[in-house]
């Protein structure tokens, strides 16, 4: 990696990074497990198993899975986002039951499980 | 895990060794004899004394400050519960007592066979999902007593 | 050439023709024929929208409609009410189109709709293990300003502007510490964080460290420059691992940046940082206490002066804050004291994180400007009380704190409304409680806590606590005496005055508000031996009423004392003398008819 020196070196980090906040268009899906101490003892890691397992049963390689901190809505954790088509959608509580449904309608199909969702980010 | 009073001296000075020249090590250095013996022995705290020049009188005033060591041997997994205000106005007494009977233990014991130690903790910072106990570095949130029974028996 | 008013774009591409859309063209044209509206509205076959797992989609112009998933069978209701009625069809429409959110956005979720993130700002949107996207979040842009153009002095100006006080609890502002330690002569400085969150309630410490844990570092090396250190700790309680785990892997990718180190961003300033993991003593949240357990000793409080800004760890001058205080620092750095001052009370800017808890309907993190009324946070954001039972207090600031009232509920929240009314701000735990919760209990309960956890150095603190519980203890057994009240007061009074730390001159705070604000639910449990609220074990009495008991026996068959007596189908009795009052027959009662008094 590159060190740092100034201002500039800083703003092209900023400016090549495609991060999960801006769910930029272009990119490629995202599911995002909230995996805090809450998010865990509330079971994250068995849905960020369940969702591993469901996306190699159906052969996608193109979704990133990644992991985040605690956004505050401790009452619907298991939290799971899923960012496509440049909007981010915030799921909770998740079950292992409910991992099927969403990486079938959202993240193969683009159909927001109205159902499960909480709310959705820019 | 048990260690030859041989073998405990012969670890704690290897865990020493890093801490001789600088400063501040007395804690890490008992954190890390607790992780790898399981407890501090009285034989680890003498060690520690003679390597570290550290009065003994001392070492023991500090281990038996805090809360995080302990100078018995405990059980393989630690069942922490949680006694923080949320837990509390959500039932964690009920918890801990269901976590009593089931094991036969009081707080801060360990049961016969070495399996478990019961331990309180003041908070575990998961309060959102009240009430809360750790099995080892395991959290469990939202339970209620008759779901304890099923994640006690997960642990060997 | 004809003019159509309107025009149906089918799309024709082969997922929607695979869909049905060859079926919903004709559809539509026999519909607009039957209406006689085949010339006034044009069908039009287009190619692929790229939506296909959309399709058929269907867009009517010059609206601009866009319709998904049309089915032959919707065509006549389409052509009824859109194109006759010039009504659109919302059960069609495509949902996730930025003009008709289905989904609500999360400025619009009541959750989130009043508060204003700043210290969360980046939590559960970042992935915490990797620092690019901390600076695609303008990360360590706050650093890089203060490093490539302001003088230690004006970024200690910049903190004084800002009106940003210490989070951890007692509110001194941040600038002002700065100034003591960047003033005091030495050759070297540490600056530390304190992250012993040790309040039981409050958990927000761990999930800015666990969420976003660069912009503590940020924090730190901002002040380190400001200040003149070199070095910094970052002292965090050994029962977050998770949270240590992040900051080691922060720490060792902004080492690989060059954004920790020697000549940082091609400056003179150098800066490294270490992580102490606490070993579980809650009076090391108190700074004096906390440089000590760095050191390897005992963590107990020592007298200031001398303060830490001239002589505190290992007797250099040090400066120390707690994680939310390190967290806003860059973000203030980015956008101006200005813009954080205009947040807030004329005496407490900005922003506060509260972990809500307890009996609320949504428990968790919120960060609200200062000046935001209790009510707000707990029945705006948090949604009320759970069950829909009635709010009875709210406990604010931990074992330090005190219990408010329904009274206090449109009290505007600063850090001096929250004092004159004989609680603190705190780390800022809400616990919120309901008509089941017993206040004496409460305040047993953070007695328990600061008895427990008192580090024994001060009589008052280590005795006085401890006859206090006793007397709760009494009380809450129904052996209380009207004159313990008097006498709580009184020892009260002394352990506020004869402690040294902190943890000793708040602990009475609990016992003086509950029996400042709740003073006849100790009397009920003197006089009348009972627990109104129904949470103490020995005042109250389990019973089954005849009337609703419909003899399942399942009461009988949970009973561990095995005191429930009762032929099957026929009504239960509790007999007292045995019960232990667990409470299981009311759990398991289907019917309900278990009660408590």
């Amino acid at each position: 990696m590159a060190k740092i020196k100034s201002l500039d070196d800083l703003r092209k980090i900023r400016e090549s990074t495609s991060d999960l906040s801006s769910a930029r268009t272009g990119q490629g899906t995202v599911v995002v497990v909230g995996m805090g101490t809450c998010g865990i003892a509330a079971g994250a890691r068995e849905i960020m198993n369940s969702i591993m397992a469901e996306l190699a049963r159906r052969g996608i390689t193109d979704v990133a899975v990644q992991t985040t901190g605690c956004i505050g809505m401790c009452e619907k954790e298991p939290l799971v986002d899923v960012i496509r088509d440049g909007s981010r959608v915030t799921y909770g509580p998740v079950t292992p039951g409910d991992v099927a449904t969403i990486v079938a309608e959202h993240v193969v199909n683009g159909r927001v499980v109205d159902s499960l969702a909480i709310g959705r980010a820019d | 895990m048990a260690f030859s009073v041989e073998e405990v001296r012969e670890k704690t000075r290897e865990i020493v060794q890093p801490w001789k020249t600088g400063k501040g090590g007395l804690i890490p250095i008992l954190q890390k004899v607790q992780e790898t013996v399981g407890y501090l022995p009285e034989e680890s705290l003498v060690t520690i004394s003679r390597e570290m020049k550290i009065p003994l009188s001392e070492i023991y005033g500090v281990a038996t400050f805090y809360a995080q060591f302990h100078l018995t041997p405990r059980g393989r997994h630690i069942v922490r519960v949680c006694r923080g205000t949320a837990c509390h106005v959500r039932g964690s007494l009920k918890i801990i007592d269901s976590v009593k009977k089931m094991l036969h233990v009081e707080e801060n014991g360990t049961t016969e066979d070495l399996r478990f130690t019961l331990e309180p903790v003041a908070c575990l910072g998961a309060c959102g999902l009240a009430p809360v106990m750790m099995v080892d570095s395991q959290t469990f949130g939202r339970l209620t007593p008759d779901k304890v029974k099923g994640i006690l028996d997960t642990f060997e | 050439m004809q003019i159509y008013r309107s025009h149906i774009l089918v799309c024709g591409g082969t997922g929607c023709v695979s869909g049905g859309s060859k079926d919903v063209i004709d559809e539509f044209q026999k519909e607009l024929e039957r209406r006689k509206l085949d010339k006034e509205v044009l069908v039009v076959h287009t190619g692929c929208h790229g939506m296909c797992e959309l399709g058929p989609i269907v867009v009517v112009y010059p609206e601009g409609t866009f319709y998904c998933r049309v089915q032959k069978t919707d065509v006549a209701e389409l052509v009824e009410e859109h194109i006759y009625k010039g009504r659109p069809v919302s059960r069609l429409m495509y949902a996730g189109s930025e003009e008709m959110p289905v989904v609500p956005h999360y400025k619009e979720i009541p959750f989130y709709s009043k508060q204003e993130r700043i210290a969360l700002a980046n939590c559960g949107y970042i992935n915490p293990d990797n620092i690019d996207e901390y600076i695609a979040r303008r990360g360590y842009e706050g650093l890089g300003k203060v490093l490539s153009g302001m003088t230690p002095a004006q970024v200690i100006d910049e903190m004084k502007a800002s009106g940003l006080r210490g989070r951890g609890g007692a509110g001194f502002p941040t600038g002002l510490k700065w100034s003591f330690c960047a003033a005091s002569k030495g050759d070297k400085k540490y600056v530390i964080c304190n992250a012993d969150e040790g309040d039981p309630g409050a958990f927000m410490d761990r999930s800015i460290l666990e969420g976003d844990p660069h912009c503590v570092i940020e924090g730190m090396m901002i002040g380190a420059y400001a200040m003149g250190a070199d070095e910094g700790y970052i002292y965090c309680r050994a029962e977050y691992p998770l949270a240590i785990q992040r900051l080691k892997t922060a720490i060792a990718q902004a080492e690989e940046y060059g954004l920790l180190g020697q000549n940082i961003m091609g400056t003179d300033f150098s800066f490294t940082v270490h992580i102490k993991e606490g070993a579980g003593a809650f009076v090391c949240g108190e700074e004096t206490a906390l440089m000590a357990s760095i050191e390897g000793r005992r963590g107990m409080p020592r007298p200031r002066p001398p303060f830490p800004a001239n002589s505190g760890l290992w007797e250099k001058p040090s400066n120390i804050n707690n994680v939310e205080t390190w967290a806003n620092v860059p973000r203030i750095m980015v956008n101006g004291a200005e813009w954080y001052s205009s947040m807030g009370t004329d005496k407490s800017k900005g922003t506060k994180v509260f972990a809500l808890t307890g009996k609320v309907k949504h428990t968790g993190l919120v960060e609200v400007p200062m000046g935001i009324t209790l009510r707000e946070i707990i029945f705006d954001i948090g949604g009320g009380i759970l069950d829909d039972k009635k709010f009875k207090a709210v406990q604010i600031g931990g074992p330090s704190g005190g219990c408010l009232t329904e009274d206090h509920l449109d009290a505007k929240v600063s850090y001096e409304s929250l004092t004159a009314l004989g609680a603190i701000m705190g780390s800022g735990g809400l616990v919120v409680m309901d008509e089941t919760t017993c206040m004496v209990d409460v305040a047993k309960f953070f007695l328990t806590f600061v008895q427990k956890e008192s580090c024994g150095k001060c009589p008052f603190c280590r005795i006085g606590t401890k006859r206090m519980l006793e007397i709760l203890e009494r009380i809450t057994a129904g052996e209380g005496k009207m004159e313990d009240l008097d006498t709580l007061e009184q020892l009260a009074l002394m352990v506020r005055t004869g402690s040294l730390c902190g943890l000793g001159q708040t602990a009475p705070n609990p016992v003086l508000t509950t029996l400042k604000y709740f003073r006849d639910e100790y009397v009920a449990h003197i006089k009348d031996k009972k627990c109104p609220a129904g949470a103490c074990t020995a005042l109250v009495k389990y019973s089954i009423d005849p009337a609703v008991c419909i003899g399942c026996t399942k009461c009988a068959r949970n009973c561990p004392a095995s005191c429930i007596a009762g032929e099957v189908k026929k009504p239960h009795v509790i007999d007292s003398e045995k019960c232990i009052r667990c409470g299981n027959c009311k759990e398991v009662c289907p019917v309900g008819a278990v009660s408590v008094e």
